[in-house]
């Protein structure tokens, strides 16, 4: 394991250091260094300290935890791997990311998910314990988004504009949300036992790893978005 | 008939002494124009699904067939012209939005065909290129303000990545999946025997195109289709595709109905969905943001992959090619209004953005007033159609062309315009296993080389007329043009003089 200070290092010296045959990282005093473990893979690399801005970005099947909160762009374009926030994450956290799974403890800022998409057995997943921002998923393609809303401060759920443009994948939140605002595309229905079977094991493993109640989560229904169709703008053009 | 009938735009005039029967013309038609009638042992034709590709006239073997404009035509009236009236009728039939392909075909100037070369006379004499060398070769990159030296007074070599091209020339963005396998292979074979680049466009690369990889620039859009750390490493440079000139303003779809086997494996997408790369990247909001993108980009491949950053030409492009030469891109691609598509709003198309003569030497003007030309490399695309007009284009300032268009034109298409019916009869705009056989790509691959082999010659006749033998002593040299009944306002703009002064 190799622990690098990274209180004097810039992102690109600290990528550098990432990028060496190690397998093992950790990050001290991180401050806000853009593009940690940028395109990495088959590595380790725990943050201690607030990750700057796309953090993760191509990831390709490494693990970054970090100890803090993560700023935007969390998981950009992510391939594989995991990343796990034991705080909240900006905005635009898994924007077009395709495969791997993020992790966020507290919340997520506006845009969470937007172009998540999945390919055969690559089927992204990110959860978010507290409460995400507005335009969640946008142009959803694919993947699994799911928002607990656990820290309940009376801060709704999700924020407006959710599933705009959404044509694929699924978008799971906690509680009965049937009644909040969702395009007309879309429709919103409570989730069955097969459906919350899906991603039993990934609640299971979040729980795990962020030491939540399972049981507590389980307690309340859930919400199950779908796209009613995967070319949503079929009818909207005319040859000339 | 009813009120939603509009007369065929096209007739089939067939020469029923040469036709021979053979049905060639029905094979070839995938639009279902010609069939046979066993009864009277005739062809027929229904003209009403002819797009005029010329595929049956081309394969014809007795030259039996013709497609000419029908004269049926509606009443003249030069505020009401005919396309717009049937355009009026369309949309009154369907309610939907009118949906166009390949480049703006209405009558907007040419600054081109507006612009003159100079040619040596006596004083400095003109060079003959098929006596003495001339250098087409550009390198495309970030270039140092000055020479450094080591410690010991010997040059500082290390330049930023450069991209190295044989003729400042580079096929553009075509993704797979608007274009076919075929297509995407010959200009894959062409790029690596002329020693120039083509550009995946933003589906994604096929693993079969990754050993062309050296002639290669991967493009990252908004959707990110086919985007992991793999196809950026894969190409010799990255482009971030902000815009693209045929439609500023608005992103790229590809329809489910052609996202099919590999195109779907490519894009990494299931069959049938659709591919939404709406225009707005929704994590760039200002120069900062993209300058996010660019390093992340550059992190994600260690420095070693030049970044373009490809825009529409629009209003305040010299403004915008400022901002993105601060961003640390280093070449920007400025895609002109002329551009074509695979499809986009004919609105969008015929009345979004500028010609990219304008922009090309606005931007290159302003970049050179602010002293940070040299920071960034211009690519200039956008209906590029002649080597004369890479002569001009380079001489506006740009460091090389890209074209898209004419290659098309070298493998087949004869700009019918119909490329978002995915029924390409020349197996270029198709994903149709028998249409996409037709385009056999070794020879779609020479007809390509020769047009560049020809280009490259001319580039070089033409440049031998001005004295130079250097394509890099052409770029920004404006005293080499002139400009032909053009106003002053346009000169100034241009940066260059009317003829005759």
């Amino acid at each position: 394991m190799k622990v690098i200070d990274a209180a004097a290092l810039d992102y690109k010296t600290l990528n550098e250091v990432l990028r060496q045959p190690e397998h093992d990282y950790v990050i001290e005093g991180c401050c806000g260094q853009r593009f940690i473990g940028a395109g990495m893979s088959d590595r380790n690399i725990t943050v201690n300290g607030i990750s700057g801005n796309a953090l993760g970005a191509y990831l390709n099947n490494a693990s970054i935890t970090v100890n803090a909160n993560a700023q935007d762009a969390v998981g950009d374009t992510m391939n594989a791997g995991k990343i796990l926030i034991h705080g909240s994450a900006g905005d635009a956290a898994g924007y077009a990311m395709r495969g791997g799974k993020i992790y966020v403890r507290d919340h997520a800022g506006y845009r969470a998910g937007i172009h998540m998409k999945e390919y055969k057995k690559k089927v992204p997943i990110m959860i978010i314990g507290g409460c995400a921002g507005s335009f969640l998923g946008e142009y959803q393609a694919g993947g699994i988004l799911i928002v607990l809303g656990l820290q309940e401060d009376h801060h709704p759920i999700i924020g407006n504009f959710p599933c705009t443009g959404m044509h694929g994948g699924k978008l799971f939140l906690r509680g009965d949300c049937r009644n909040l605002k969702f395009p007309p595309q879309v429709t919103a229905d409570i989730a069955s036992f097969e459906d919350l079977q899906g991603i039993m094991d990934d609640l299971k493993e979040y729980c795990s790893d962020f030491h939540y109640d399972l049981k507590t989560i389980l307690s309340s229904p859930f919400t199950l978005v779908t796209p009613n169709s995967k070319n949503p703008y079929k009818q909207m053009y005319v040859a000339n | 008939m009813s009120i939603e009938f509009i007369y065929p735009e096209f007739e089939v005039i067939r020469n029923e002494n040469r036709c021979i029967t053979c049905r060639i013309c029905q094979q070839q038609c995938a639009n279902g124009v010609h069939s046979y009638n066993s009864e009277t042992k005739q062809m027929v034709c229904d003209e009403s699904n002819c797009v005029n590709c010329q595929r049956c006239v081309s394969f014809c073997p007795t030259r039996a067939l013709k497609i000419v404009k029908s004269d049926c035509s509606l009443r003249e009236n030069a505020n009401w012209p005919e396309n717009m009236m049937k355009e009026i009728y369309k949309q009154a039939n369907s309610g939907g939005v009118l949906l166009s392909s390949m480049g703006n075909p209405n009558p907007l100037p040419v600054y081109w065909d507006r612009i003159l070369i100079n040619a040596s006379q006596v004083t400095n004499p003109p060079i003959d290129p098929l006596r003495e060398p001339m250098e087409t070769r550009i390198y495309l990159g970030k270039k140092p303000e000055q020479v450094h030296r080591m410690a010991d007074g010997s040059l500082d070599c290390e330049l930023p990545p450069q991209l190295e091209l044989s003729m400042p020339v580079m096929f553009s963005a075509m993704s797979y999946g608007s274009i076919s396998y075929n297509a995407h292979k010959s200009l894959a074979l062409a790029a690596k025997e002329l020693g120039i680049l083509y550009n995946t466009g933003e589906g994604g690369l096929h693993e079969d195109f990754y050993c062309y990889g050296e002639n290669t620039i991967v493009q990252v859009a908004s959707g990110r289709f086919g985007v992991h750390e793999k196809y950026l490493n894969a190409g010799a440079g990255i482009e971030i595709k902000m815009g693209q000139g045929a439609k500023p303003g608005i992103g790229g779809h590809l329809p489910g109905t052609k996202i099919v086997g590999d195109v779907s494996r490519t894009r990494m997408i299931p069959e049938g969905s659709d591919a939404i790369s709406p225009a707005p990247h929704h994590d760039i909001y200002s120069i900062e943001d993209l300058r996010q993108l660019v390093c992340s980009l550059k992190e994600a491949t260690e420095y070693k992959k030049p970044i373009i950053v490809k825009v529409a030409a629009v209003h305040n492009i010299a403004a915008i090619a400022s901002g993105i030469a601060r961003s640390g891109a280093d070449i920007i691609a400025i895609d002109g209004f002329r551009g074509g598509t695979g499809a986009a709003p004919t609105r969008i198309r015929d009345n979004v953005g500028i010609p990219v003569e304008l922009a090309l030497a606005a931007v290159d003007q302003r970049l050179r007033d602010e002293g940070i030309r040299n920071h960034v490399s211009l690519v200039a695309g956008g209906s590029i159609r002649s080597a004369s007009d890479v002569v001009k284009a380079v001489a506006l300032g740009a460091d090389a062309c890209y074209v898209a268009t004419a290659a098309l034109l070298a493998l087949g298409c004869h700009l019918c315009r119909t490329c978002q019916s995915g029924k390409c009869n020349w197996g270029i705009a198709t994903q149709n296993p028998e249409l996409v056989e037709r385009l056999d790509p070794q020879t779609g691959s020479r007809r390509l080389i020769n047009l560049m082999t020809a280009w490259k010659h001319e580039i070089k006749e033409l440049m031998g007329g001005m004295g130079i033998n250097s394509i890099e002593a052409l770029r920004g040299n404006r005293l080499m043009l002139r400009g032909i009944g053009l106003n002053e306002k346009e000169l100034e703009i241009l940066g260059i003089s009317h003829a005759g002064e």
